[in-house]
This record gives C-alpha cells, structure tokens and sequence, in this order.
C-alpha cells in the first residue's frame, strides 16, 4: 500500500482479511480538509508589488497549480483571499466586501510587510494591518516575499485547514464579525 | 552591490541637526531671452499686469495676479504657442505669508520652452478654473481641491480625485499630521462596522520606528533574550548577554576583514 494513503487513513486496512477489497477507512473531517486543502483557489487580488511576486508564483516557473492552486477572478469561486499589497483606506472598504461575497471555508493569507503592519507606509492612508477589516490565517513577511515564499505559506495554509475541524462552526476563529 | 556604511544608532541622528537651517533659493536672473521677451511682450499687449518675471533654471516665471489667471493662460497658448499644461498645483505657504501659491507649468513644443505661471491666493479664496483652456487641467484642479481644499470656480466636476469622498481635511496642507487626524485613524472602521466597533478593534498600532531597550514583547533584544513578555523592571536582573547568540552566527560582522566579504563590496 502506498505510504500517502497509509497516512490518510485512520485505520490500518489488512486487504488479505478484507477480501481483497481496496478500502481505506477514514473521518469525515479528514476527507473534506484532504480536498480542501489540495485545490485552495486564491482570489486574484494584488494590491501592490507584491501582486508581482503572487504572479511569478502562478506563472510556469515556480507553478503554482501543480499544488491544486487555481488563481480566480471571482470572489464567488475562491477559498483563499491573498492581499498582496498596500492597502489603503478608500480600498478597505471594498476589500471587505469581497471578504464578504467568498463562500466559506474561507481563508486569507496577509502577504508582504504593508499588508501586515502598513509596513514603511506609516501614514494616513494607509490601513496599518489588514488585520483591521479582514480575520487573517497566515502573516507572510517579506518586502516583497519571494514566490517561494508564497509557496510555503499556502503549504502552511493546508497545514492549518488539515488540522483542523472541516464543521467551520467548531473552529473558533478569532473573528470580530 | 552597494557599499557599506555603518548603521550603528541610525535612528537616533536627526537628518538635519540645523534648526535655522534654510534651503538655498534657485538663482533668479533677469529675462534675456529673445523667446520669454517675446512672451512676456504678448502678455503686455493684452495689459496685463505682471508682477515680477524672471528666469529660474533656464525656466521663465510670471507671477500674476489670481484674477488674471484665465486671461494670462488662454494668451499663452494662443499667442505664445504654449500648448501643455503639465501641472498645476498649490503650494501651502499658510503658516509664512497666510497664503496659498497656485502655480501652472506650462510648456511650449516647438521651442522647447517652458513657463511657470504662479499666482498667490489668501486660505479661503477661490480660483478660476482654466479647464476650458487647456483639458489636462480638469485633474490636477480636482487634486489641488482635494490635497489643499482650494475651491476652483466654474470647474465641470469639482470632486476629490485621490481621497475617497467622505474623507475629512486636506492631507497635503503643512497643518495635517502624517499619520492622520481623528477621522482619519478610524477611517475604515467606521465606513465597514460602524463606530460602535472602534472598541473591539482598537486604535491603530503604530511603528515608532525607535528600539526600547526594555521592550520584552518585540524584537528589540538581540543578544539580550529574556523570556516574552517578561516585566521591564526585572529585566536588568535576568538578562544575561547571550554572546553567541544572533550576534556571531546571524549577523554579518562588517568590519572584520575578510576575502568573501571584500569580493561582495
């Protein structure tokens, strides 16, 4: 038996017993943040230079679909909504609503020292974190963040949605709203 | 690759230790150009009042009065050719003289000539819009609107260009902080929650861009961990210099010598 469905399943199948039949027993959590977590589509949203490097990592080079993310152009259709960017506060507003209008489970990854902390930009029009409008998951730091960089946090994402429950009410996210 | 300077207390320098210290004025010399002659000569058959005209970097300045404005432009792009406005702008003189100074920049193609038209107005003075004249002028009177709350007359569409129409005072007057007034600061909570969340969200949270020795929360301790979070007054007691800690093994020593590095510089 291959080593990855081994880790999937909760319990150890013996085949010889089973009649030969290839079964594996799982949760229900496991199998709904198995495919969760390998086809995140992030929301196209740069913001600033950092939408740059989130292009790079989409683009053949560094292949971001090879890890099941899928950039799309509709908040509707995304999981994943990756700030990349200064944000500022005529924006805020609209980067809420399209918060907003994604279908859960939803996750946002915060990228680049702007979208974090307002990063250099500590002046008036400027929100100083996003942290502010939009719950965040992953804090990505970096001026820009290299697209591996990027890579890595979506790989910490599925680390989180892998552990926890796939009943999004359970998850006890800290959310103002 | 860039050369090296020490940063050693950075922060601590202020840029300019000259408190008295003033910036040194662009010489002005006097018109002899045979094209600005001819330009200002234009100007002069239409009787129109000139106040002072000089050169400054190869660039001819006319300064007006605010009433004249729409006259002056619309004589220098039909009699002196020049058919840009390039910017226009104000300039915050508020706290000095108790007054605005409105200046167009003009440019001529085939000449390859430009002038500057500059007018002075009092705070709650409003100027004429030269929109008709030259089209280019239609944003930059909404962003001079905007950043200085200069009212223009007569202007098609007189709306804030960069700042979101709700927004309160004028960012690019030398009275407006950096970091924002009152409204500024809950700008977007109030627009996306409502004011009744300032509460849960908190003021903004600003880098002060300075290290605090006994601050035991950030990053501001390398080489002198303490636990997080640690009381500041007990700090003097528990920490130890940790001397192979970030200092040897993180951070590059520049001073020392070595091949590798002197290959870098």
């Amino acid at each position: 038996m291959e080593e990855r469905s081994v880790r999937m399943a909760q319990h150890q199948v013996n085949y010889a017993s089973s009649g030969g039949l290839p079964v594996a027993l799982t949760t229900v959590d496991h199998i709904l943040n198995w495919g969760r977590s390998n086809s995140l589509w992030p929301l196209t949203y740069g913001l600033a230079c950092c939408a740059i490097e989130m292009m790079a990592s989409g683009a053949s080079r560094y292949d971001f679909d090879r890890m099941g993310v899928i950039f799309r152009a509709s908040p509707r259709q995304a999981d994943v909504m990756i700030l990349a960017g200064t944000l500022t506060k005529k924006h805020a507003e609209f980067t809420r609503r399209l918060y907003d209008q994604m279908a859960e489970p939803k996750w946002v990854i915060s990228m680049g020292s702007c979208a974090n902390t307002g990063g250099m930009f500590n002046t008036y029009s400027i929100v100083q974190g996003v942290d502010r409008i939009v719950p965040v998951d992953i804090y990505l730091p970096g001026c820009a963040p290299r697209p591996e960089t990027l890579q890595y946090a979506m790989m910490m994402l599925q680390k989180k949605i892998r552990r926890e429950s796939a009943n999004m009410k359970k998850n006890k996210k800290q959310r103002f709203i | 690759m860039r050369r090296y300077v020490p940063k050693d207390n950075v922060q601590k320098k202020a840029k300019y230790t000259d408190r008295f210290w003033v910036a040194p004025r662009v010489p002005r010399e006097p018109v002899e150009d045979e094209f600005f002659i001819s330009v200002l000569e234009n100007l002069k058959s239409e009787n129109i009042e000139i106040l002072d005209s000089f050169i400054e970097l190869k660039h001819l300045v006319i300064q007006i009065k605010p009433e004249d404005n729409v006259k002056v432009l619309k004589n220098l792009k039909e009699k002196s050719c020049f058919k840009t406005c390039v910017d226009l702008s104000a300039v915050d003189y508020l706290a000095q003289d108790g007054e605005f100074e409105v200046f167009y920049i003009l440019l001529n193609y085939d000449q390859a000539k430009r002038v500057r038209v500059e007018t002075r107005i009092k705070e709650n003075q409003a100027i004429e819009s030269v929109e008709k004249i030259y089209r280019s002028a239609n944003f930059a009177e909404r962003e001079m609107y905007d950043m200085f709350g200069i009212y223009v007359n007569n202007h098609s569409y007189l709306k804030r260009i960069l700042m979101p129409d709700d927004w309160v005072g004028h960012p690019l007057l030398k009275t407006y902080p950096l970091q924002g007034d009152e409204a500024a600061s809950w700008y977007e909570v109030d627009k996306i929650f409502g004011k009744e969340y300032r509460d849960i969200i908190g003021p903004e949270l600003r880098d002060p861009a300075r290290i605090d020795r006994y601050d035991t929360k950030r990053f501001a301790r390398i080489g002198h961990e303490v636990p997080f979070g640690a009381d500041p007054s007990l700090v003097d007691k528990t920490e130890t210099k940790i001397e192979d800690g970030y200092s040897k093994t993180f951070l590059t020593d520049y001073t020392k010598e070595s091949k590798q590095l002197e290959k870098r510089k």
